[in-house]
Parts: structure tokens; C-alpha cells; sequence
């Protein structure tokens, strides 16, 4: 028994905002209410005043490499990362090697996951056989083993009737069609935004373009289709647009963004610091402010990391052949709390962000403190203050554009299924 | 005025100051002479290292770089890297690690990726000087285009200049560009709009599509070399259009002044981008360029390791 007192119990999915006491027994919330008494000698007590105890996080878009790339991340030290971060609950993209396109990888991660992870792991599966975008993979057996959704995301399906024939195939299973919108040709070569930053670096530009045109595409296929599609990783306005236009409409579809699109921009890239290198690339301050309307407004349901480790030397490199991506997990709570605390959007919509929304598009009975829910709790200290240093990252990957930012915001206790995973208080 | 440069490096026109373009230049000229002397060698640079690092062919620049080096006594030591080799051979860090642990006094560096000079310089203790960089910059190269302009101008400020050509892949553009804007020049770029690059109004130059109202009252036109394999990514339908649309011949050289003079980084493709009569006639300075490339870099070399 675990009961966490005077804590504000910030639970976006019931509408608390409120000084409350939460009792955990067996692995599931109990009660939750005011002043909850108990006998001290059988129970874990936390006492939480001052702080905000929510929901477990939980990001829908982590690359955890393993199996194939365990030099860059494990599931391990992934999920290590995930609860540091203060997620309990983590998706896993299917771009490993083997990719993630049968039930047998499927199996190993989960698998894995059991045996060394820290937090919950959800496998994504793949739309295609081997990511190559000619053949749909067995959709039907990657749910039946445990994929939560299905993406190639990295690689777009570039054929538009395949894409169409996946969301079809995929919607018999109810399973979310998760899109990495790039039109592979606009975005060819391209290591950074098109704009006036790529000019005078001479660096090979990808226009927003590349990404609009794939949202405008995969849009009316979710039309056609009536498919559950979720966008991954918005990082235009134009995009923020047509899918608040979508929505509009009716379509089934939803999206996430990342921290670094709302905090940061193609700026980062002068100097060729190859940690601001990612897909989609950052973009311009006009973009930024677009995903924070669209965060505000409520087009944007997800923030996700898109967690992209890599090795040291993958990076340092020349800027065109370093990998795309940066590590999001550790950063991805104070960067998201910032909006909060700049005004942009509440607490609790920060919170949603991070945990009831994600849950709602992967069908996961997760991301809310309702009575009788998985005990999936994250108790974070909203305004103690703390310096960015990957060397104390848990994940292996150490490529993160934030290094040595001051923020705000400090996972104290994470509880996973009932279990005290961490505990500074 | 003057008498050194800020850094030890020279990476970029970008970073560089007026007087520092002036510095340069001064020193290059009072350096030129050595080379018409019957013993064409002084002994500033003697006991000093110099690795020209080449990750792209050259023969120019390398070579001008060589000559500017052992004119100073400089030891000159050249590295060609086949790009090839580099997919599988050692990372930059490492080769740039294991040129410092030599104890060079400076590294020239050429590459086909933009901010490679960037990243070897946070490597290396011994200065670095940008040989040419993806299509990020090629300072010596705006810089041997002013010295040329100078001797014959005297006064840069107030000319116009117009770059025509491939402006998006084109590192010599870029760099003229910040040079030239710093010596308030007028620039006018000119180029097919595929080859334009996006927002390059936003560094201060015209653009235009048409040849003959870019170099309209020109004093000086640099014309860039364009590449085949642009063509064939679509960038242009053929050489025989781009030519008619970007070539320079005597015919079109009636729109620029009487005194234009006519500059080419070189090489240049006779007939495509500069006709014979334009590249060998009496406008042309384009060998002018070739012999002021070795005086500037000579002011590089010893401004940068002479230890003034």
C-alpha cells in the first residue's frame, strides 16, 4: 500500500486540480480524496506537499534501437531514460534490425521489456514489410502480438495507394496509423529547414513543403480511408493549419509535436552543431509560434519526444553525415512545463499533453488517476530549478541541443504499476 | 589600422572585419612583388608547417596555396583524400587528431561538406584556413577577387559588382557576397531561379533572371562555373539553354560599362558560361585572378603564422 498526501492532484482526464490524498493498493488507485486516513504501520507514505503528483507520462514516439542498435540505446537503458524523464509508459518505433514487422520482434521487445525494462514499453509495428514501402506487413498478427499502432516512421510510405490500402487494412483492426510526413524528393539531400539560415550555411535546405504536402496527402486518405491517422512530430505551420482545418471537418485524426519544435529553431544550426540536426528539421520562429497555437488551441494532442539516440561519433562528424536526431526523454518534462510556466497553455493542458491523449489515441488504459486505474504516478516539483548535463543522462545517446540549459522542474517520485521506481522526497 | 587578424583562424569573409579585409589586402600587396623576383623566396615563414588538406580535387587552389607557402619557406605538405576512402577510412576528428599531433602551424583545408573548416578548428591548436567549403565559403577566393578589383579600381567602395551563375551551390558567391557588402559594394546575383537560393535578397544583393539587367552598368562581373550534374537534377533542361539565358559573350557585354572587368573563378567552361572571345579579351582578368590568388594567400599564411 502506497499513499501519497497533500499532494495537487492534477488529473486532466477527470477535471482535478486539487489538494488530494491518493491511496494505491495492489498496483491500482483505490481512493482518492481528501484526507485519506491510514494506519502506518502496513503503508508507503509520500508526502507530497508542494508538489504536483499527475498521471505517469507517457510518450508515444521513443526510438529505443534494440534490437540492432544497442550501441545507441537497449531497452534497458531506454526505459532507464523514460523513468528518469518521469514516463512510465513508453512507445517504441519499429526502425530496428530487424525492424519491427512480425510478430517475433514484436515478441523479443516485449520480452525484453519484462526482463530488464523500468517502465512500460508499447511496440509500434511497421505499415510495410521491412520499412521499404512495397508490401503491407502482417498488421493482423503485429496486433494480436501487442502493436499499439502502426508507422514506417524515418520512412514515409511514399506510394500513395499503398498508404491507402495500410489505413484500410489497419482500421480493421482499429490499430492508429502513425505518419512521418516527408515527401522523400522536396526533402532530398536536405540536412536542415530551407530558409535564410540554410542559404548562408550552405547547406542543403528541406522546404516546409516536404512536410505539408505529405500532412495535405495522408489528410484525404484518412478521408477516404476513415482511418484513424495520427500525425508524428508537427513541425510547420502549414501543417498546424490543415490539420486544425481537418479537424475541423470531422476527419479522424490527431497529432503530436516535439519540445525542441516549440523551443527551439533552425537558428541552432549556425555554428553546424550537428545536435541540432533532426527530422524534420527545426524550423523558423514563425513555425514555433504556429505549434504553440496549435498547442494552445488544442489542434496538437500529443507532445512526444521522438527519443533519437546515437553514438558519440555519429555526431561528431561533418553536419551532412551526422545522423538525424537528438535524445528527448530527460528534457522533454521541463521544456513541456516551460509552456506552463510562460503562459502558452495550463498545467493541465501541459499534462494531457504528456499523458491522457497520448493513452486515448494508443487505446491504452493509462493516463489517468481515475479509482480502479494501473498506478502509474509521476510527482514532479513544478518550479525547483536544475541544469541540463548529459553526462548524467540515463540513455546512452548524449545528443541533445539543450546541454547546459537551465530549466525548470524536477521529476521527485515515479511509481510504476504500484511500484516506487524513484524517490527523492 | 591594424596589424593582426582577431582569430587564428580564417574560416569565413563572414567573420571577418573591413580592416581585416584591408589588412589582408595591404599585405598582399606589399608580398606580390617577391614573386618577380629572379629568387622568388623570403625567409618569413622558415621552420613553419603547413598541411594542405584536400577532401576535394584541386588544382588551383592547391596549388597556389603550395607556392604561397614555399615562397614564404614554409614547409608544404599536401593530402589529397579521395572521397571514396573517406566512407570507409578515418573520421575528420581523427585525421585532424593525428595532423595536430605532427604540430603543423597551419591546416588548409578543402571539403565537399559546408562547416567542415568549423569543425576541424575546434580540433586543432594550429590555425585553420577554409580552402573552399561545401557551398558555404571560399574567402581566399573573395579576397584574391578584391586585391584584383583594388589594383585596378583603387577604390572599392560604391562599385557594382554582379555574380552570375549557380548562386545556390556556388561557396565563391557566398563569400564575395559578405566580402564585398563589407567593402560597400553594390552586388547584383543573377542565375536561373532554380539556382537562386531562398531568401539571398536578406544578405543584401539584387537578384535578377536576366543577364543583360544584372550587369546593366557593371563595373566588375564574376561569371561561376556551372556544373553538368545540376542539369541533370532538373536544375536547368541544358546546357545549350543555360547558355543562351547565362552566357557571356561580346554581344551581351554591351549592357555593362566600358571599363567592366570580367572575373572567372575558374576553371571555366569555354563556350557555356563565357564565351572564348569574352574569357581571352582585352575585359578579362581572369589570369590577373590566378596570379593575385598567390600573393593573397601568401598574406594569409603570414599574417596568420608569421608571428607578428
Amino acid at each position: 500500500m502506497i499513499l501519497i498526501k497533500n499532494g495537487r492532484v492534477i488529473d486532466p482526464a477527470n477535471k482535478i486540480d486539487a489538494i488530494l490524498d491518493i491511496l494505491i493498493e495492489n498496483g491500482r488507485i483505490t481512493e482518492i480524496g481528501k484526507a485519506i486516513s491510514h494506519q502506518p504501520s502496513a503503508i508507503s507514505l509520500i508526502d507530497a506537499s508542494g508538489k504536483i503528483v499527475v498521471p505517469g507520462l507517457i510518450d508515444m514516439h521513443v526510438h529505443l534501437r534494440e534490437p540492432g542498435y544497442e550501441y545507441k540505446e537497449t531497452v534497458k537503458t531506454g526505459t532507464e531514460s523514460a523513468l528518469a524523464g518521469g514516463f512510465t509508459s513508453i512507445a517504441c518505433m519499429p526502425n530496428t534490425k530487424p525492424v519491427n514487422d512480425n510478430q517475433s520482434v514484436t515478441d523479443f521487445i516485449l520480452d525484453k521489456a519484462r526482463k530488464e525494462g523500468v517502465v512500460n514499453v508499447y511496440p509500434i509495428g511497421a505499415i510495410t514489410k521491412g520499412l521499404k514501402g512495397e508490401e503491407l506487413a502482417e498488421i493482423g498478427e503485429l496486433k494480436s502480438s501487442g502493436v499499439v499502432a502502426i508507422t514506417d516512421d524515418g520512412k514515409p510510405v511514399m506510394n500513395s495507394e499503398l498508404m491507402r490500402r495500410g489505413m484500410e487494412y489497419a482500421s480493421m483492426f482499429d490499430l492508429p496509423v502513425i505518419s512521418h510526413c516527408e515527401d522523400l524528393k522536396l526533402s532530398e539531400g536536405g540536412v536542415m529547414n530551407e530558409g535564410f539560415v540554410s542559404t548562408e550555411l550552405g547547406l542543403k535546405g528541406i522546404p516546409d513543403t516536404a512536410e505539408v504536402v505529405m500532412v495535405a496527402r495522408d489528410i484525404a486518405l484518412a478521408e477516404l480511408t476513415g482511418a484513424k491517422l495520427h500525425i508524428a512530430h508537427v513541425s510547420t505551420r502549414g501543417a498546424v493549419s490543415l490539420i486544425k482545418g481537418a479537424k475541423l471537418r470531422g476527419v479522424n485524426i490527431t497529432c503530436e509535436t516535439a519540445p525542441h519544435y516549440f523551443t527551439i529553431t533552425e537558428k541552432e544550426v549556425i555554428g553546424y552543431d550537428t545536435n541540432a540536426k533532426m527530422n524534420p528539421p527545426l524550423r523558423t520562429e514563425d513555425d514555433l509560434k504556429a505549434i504553440k497555437e496549435g498547442l494552445r488551441d488544442g489542434t496538437i494532442d500529443v507532445i512526444a519526444t521522438d527519443h533519437a539516440p546515437h553514438e558519440v561519433s555519429e555526431k561528431e562528424v561533418e553536419f551532412d553525415r551526422a545522423l538525424f536526431g537528438i535524445v528527448g526523454l530527460e528534457t522533454a518534462l521541463p521544456l513541456t512545463l516551460k509552456l506552463a510556466h510562460n503562459g502558452v497553455i495550463s498545467i493541465s493542458e501541459a499534462i494531457s499533453k504528456l499523458t491522457i491523449n497520448p493513452a486515448r489515441i494508443l487505446g491504452l488504459n493509462k493516463g489517468t488517476l481515475s479509482v480502479g486505474s494501473d498506478a502509474d504516478i509521476t510527482i514532479i516539483d513544478l518550479d525547483k530549478e536544475w541544469q541540463v548535463d548529459v553526462t548524467k543522462f540515463k540513455s546512452k545517446g548524449k545528443n541533445s541541443p539543450f546541454q547546459g540549459w537551465h530549466v525548470k522542474g524536477v521529476v521527485e517520485v515515479v511509481i510504476v504499476g504500484g511500484h516506487i521506481k524513484t524517490n527523492y522526497l | 589600422m591594424i596589424n593582426k587578424l582577431k582569430s587564428k583562424d580564417l574560416l569565413g569573409i563572414k567573420d571577418l572585419s573591413p580592416e581585416e579585409i584591408l589588412l589582408i589586402l595591404d599585405t598582399a600587396e606589399s608580398l606580390k612583388e617577391i614573386s618577380t623576383r629572379d629568387i622568388k623566396k623570403v625567409p618569413a615563414l622558415r621552420g613553419k608547417t603547413i598541411i594542405n588538406l584536400f577532401y576535394e580535387p584541386s588544382t588551383r587552389t592547391r596549388t597556389s596555396f603550395e607556392i604561397a607557402g614555399k615562397r614564404l619557406s614554409a614547409d608544404v605538405v599536401n593530402i589529397s583524400v579521395s572521397s571514396s576512402s573517406v566512407a570507409k577510412g578515418e573520421t575528420l576528428k581523427d585525421t585532424a587528431k593525428n595532423l595536430e599531433a605532427m604540430n603543423p602551424d597551419a591546416v588548409v583545408i578543402r571539403h565537399s561538406s559546408s562547416g567542415a573548416p568549423y569543425f576541424i578548428a575546434k580540433i586543432l591548436e594550429c590555425s585553420v584556413i577554409n580552402a573552399g567549403d561545401g557551398a558555404h565559403e571560399h574567402p581566399t577566393q573573395a579576397l584574391l577577387d578584391l586585391l584584383t578589383i583594388k589594383e585596378r579600381k583603387k577604390e572599392l567602395k560604391g562599385l557594382k559588382v554582379s555574380i552570375i551563375g549557380d548562386i545556390t551551390h556556388s561557396r565563391v558567391a557566398r563569400s564575395n557576397i559578405y566580402a564585398m557588402k563589407k567593402m560597400g559594394m553594390d552586388v547584383t546575383v543573377a542565375g536561373p531561379s532554380t539556382l537562386i537560393p531562398v531568401d539571398i535578397k536578406k544578405m543584401g544583393v539584387k537578384v535578377f533572371t536576366d543577364l543583360s539587367k544584372a550587369i546593366e552598368g557593371a563595373d566588375v562581373i564574376i561569371m561561376l562555373r556551372i556544373q553538368l550534374e545540376r542539369q541533370e537534377r532538373g536544375l536547368f533542361p541544358s546546357i545549350r539553354e543555360y547558355s543562351r539565358l547565362f552566357g557571356l559573350n561580346v554581344e551581351k557585354l554591351k549592357n555593362a560599362k566600358e571599363d567592366v572587368m570580367i572575373m572567372h573563378p575558374g576553371p571555366i567552361n569555354r563556350g557555356v558560361e563565357i564565351s572564348a572571345d569574352v574569357a581571352d579579351g582585352p575585359y578579362s582578368l581572369i589570369l590577373d585572378q590566378v596570379t593575385n590568388g598567390v600573393a593573397v594567400r601568401m598574406a594569409i599564411l603570414h599574417l596568420l603564422t608569421g608571428g607578428v
